[in-house]
């Protein structure tokens, strides 16, 4: 659907997207997410035709956008795209989802039927007749994507649509971005910083980084197997610890890790220097003495005393110093059955199959 | 004091029994200047989006320009028309010295810089956000500026406004292309200085109100018509489906 090449973006002498390779499949949801700043929403005009890249190449559907003789408007009358912060015009909320459809000079009996179809779509049917400009942030952000949708584009770019949006208007909107990807086989490709969201949504998420991409891959890729610490720490994990691994039995190494030996699965050889990777949640606490037989077939028992407990939501976000420090997440309930607090000794246990390794380049 | 008493009474006198000396006036005036007004608009609007939605060398000084002749003195308009207009200047043979068609070439050219430049602010208070959104709708240039401009047209009602109140109230203009000749060039703004100076206040009172009375009428109409008629023009240009 969409084939990105080295593609580069400056602003007079900064250069703010440096050498973009990305293919985007037809029907897929496709989310980039990384922290703002990182050139996610050039990126997105870039795909939308609004922005020219300054060099590198970009095909849309097997054509050349930069083709001379490729028409921008033909190819932009088959996307749609909704801005991170929405901007409605000065009438009503039926008027602006029926632009779309206006220009492409489409019968007014059947702009009434689809526009009223959208609306219902995101919910804002009973607000058709009010002014666009009257409505609250989340309510204009509906209008944007029923607008975007009322179209049929055959894909649809969203710069952080929920962003603006309350817990309940978000779901919708999902709901909504999902329904449209199955039932109308609509490529997707969504901008976000919530990670979360990027997770449940995509088929494929691409990491950006100061306008670089660094990394593409399934959900699981990106969350569990991250490529660089900078790209982990983006996705939450916050305990990423330097070893070297010292055993290798069939994928099954042995790692030293600030005087402690680590097991995990990995085919890298004796001798590498590696960094290895611990999600907070794959890591669970249990008392000294206790002895636990539904764990029997974690690997990694690691002493240790809590020295600090943040709250996070419903969970407690608890540093456990085992030689070195290991952040794990556990819920609230378990924190007070195990009468955690500050200056507990524990033991952190981890599956050897949930640490990620890779090899430490310098 | 006294006498200002008397000249309102009586100025209310005449504008009751509608003088035909005071209506002709009133309504030679406000030909003038909404003919004026018209014409400038009809200038001002597409050229100042021309300016607006384009990038060129030199767009700053040209729009600091038209800023700068806002503050042009209106006697400074009518002394450079004269000289063009007057029989040996280089427009004389349109014999438009002394006749209302060169009144209201006299008032075009003065509110149009005030019109053009209000026009391209209004259009430059748009966001980019709106621009982009119709881009990505899929609309054509044309369906673009059509758009923006409508979104603009209430700051637009205002320039065409301030330019209308600019050409009935100014004298300069009046009464050196016009020449003040009773029942064909003479308007509220310059009957009310030759009045005065003959002493015939009421007379003058009477059209100081009669103009106040103009501003305001036109003022309510514009903004009342404007704003649907804008709304039609827009129907017809975007909303008419293709075959």
């Amino acid at each position: 659907m969409i084939r990105l090449a080295r593609i580069t973006k400056s602003f007079g002498k900064s250069e703010v997207l440096h050498g973009i390779d990305l293919k985007i499949r037809p029907g897929e949801i496709f989310t980039l997410i990384g922290p703002s700043g990182s050139g996610k929403s050039t990126l997105l005009r870039i795909l939308d035709l609004l922005d020219a890249p300054s060099d590198g190449t970009y095909h849309f559907d097997g054509t050349d956008t930069q083709d001379p003789a490729a028409d921008p408007l033909i190819l932009r009358r088959r996307m749609a795209m909704v801005f991170q912060k929405p901007a409605v015009l000065n009438t009503s909320v039926e008027e602006n989802v029926a632009f779309g459809l206006k220009f492409r000079g489409v019968d007014p009996k059947v702009i009434h039927e689809r526009v009223s179809a959208a609306l219902d779509q995101v919910g804002l049917l009973h607000l058709a007749a009010r002014r666009a400009t009257s409505l609250s942030g989340g309510e204009m952000q509906r209008v944007a994507i029923a607008r975007a949708l009322v179209t049929g584009p055959e894909i649809l770019f969203l710069d952080e649509p929920t962003a603006n949006l309350d817990p309940v208007s978000s779901d919708t909107i999902e709901s909504v971005i999902l329904k449209v990807n199955r039932e109308s086989k609509t490529t997707i490709v969504l901008a976000t910083h919530d990670m979360a969201q990027g997770q449940r949504l995509a088929d494929r998420i691409g990491v950006m980084m100061d306008g670089r991409l660094v990394q593409v891959g399934t959900g699981r890729d990106i969350f569990s197997r991250p490529t660089t610490p900078t790209i982990a720490r983006f996705v939450g994990i916050d305990t990423i610890l330097s070893g070297t691994v010292t055993r290798n039995e069939g994928g099954h190494a042995f790692i030293a890790v600030c005087g402690l030996t680590i097991e995990a699965i990995t085919p890298l050889s004796s001798g590498t220097r590696v960094k290895i990777y611990l999600r907070p949640e794959e890591v669970s606490l249990s008392l000294p003495g206790g002895n636990d037989p539904v764990r029997s077939s974690v690997r990694n028992h690691l002493p240790g005393r809590i020295t600090g407990m943040v709250p996070f939501g419903p969970f407690e976000r608890i540093s456990v110093n085992c030689g070195c420090t290991i952040t794990v997440l556990l819920t609230r309930l378990s924190c007070e059955d195990l009468h955690l607090s500050s200056g507990t000794e524990v033991i952190a246990e981890i599956k050897a199959s949930a640490i990620h390794v890779t090899a430490d380049v310098p | 004091m006294s006498t200002i008493v008397s000249g309102i009474s009586e100025a209310i006198n005449l504008i009751v029994t509608l003088n035909p000396d005071v209506l002709q006036i009133a309504a030679l005036s406000i030909y003038i200047s909404l003919s004026a007004t018209i014409l400038a608009a009809c200038i001002s609007i597409p050229v100042g989006g021309l300016i607006h939605f384009h990038d060129f060398r030199g767009k700053k000084i040209v729009i600091t320009l038209i800023q700068t002749l806002y503050s042009i003195p209106t006697v400074v308009v009518g002394l450079l028309l004269y000289l063009l207009l007057s029989r040996s200047g280089p427009l004389g043979f349109f014999g438009l010295l002394f006749t209302p068609e060169g009144m209201i070439l006299g008032q075009t050219v003065l509110i149009i810089p005030i019109m053009m430049g209000l026009v391209i602010s209004a259009l430059g208070g748009v966001d980019r956000s709106i621009r982009d959104t119709l881009v990505s709708l899929g609309a054509t240039e044309f369906q673009g500026v059509i758009q923006i401009v409508r979104e603009a047209r209430y700051a637009i009602l205002s320039a065409v406004i301030l330019g209308f109140g600019r050409a009935i109230s100014e004298v300069g203009v009046a009464m050196m292309i016009g020449g003040n000749i009773a029942t064909e060039t003479r308007v509220l703004t310059t009957a009310i200085a030759l009045q005065t100076g003959m002493g015939l206040f009421s007379f003058s009172i009477a059209l100081g109100i009669i103009l106040l009375a103009i501003a305001l009428v036109v003022v309510v109409c514009l903004n009342l018509v404007t704003s649907g008629a804008f709304e039609k023009f827009e129907r017809i240009i975007v909303g008419t489906p293709k075959e």
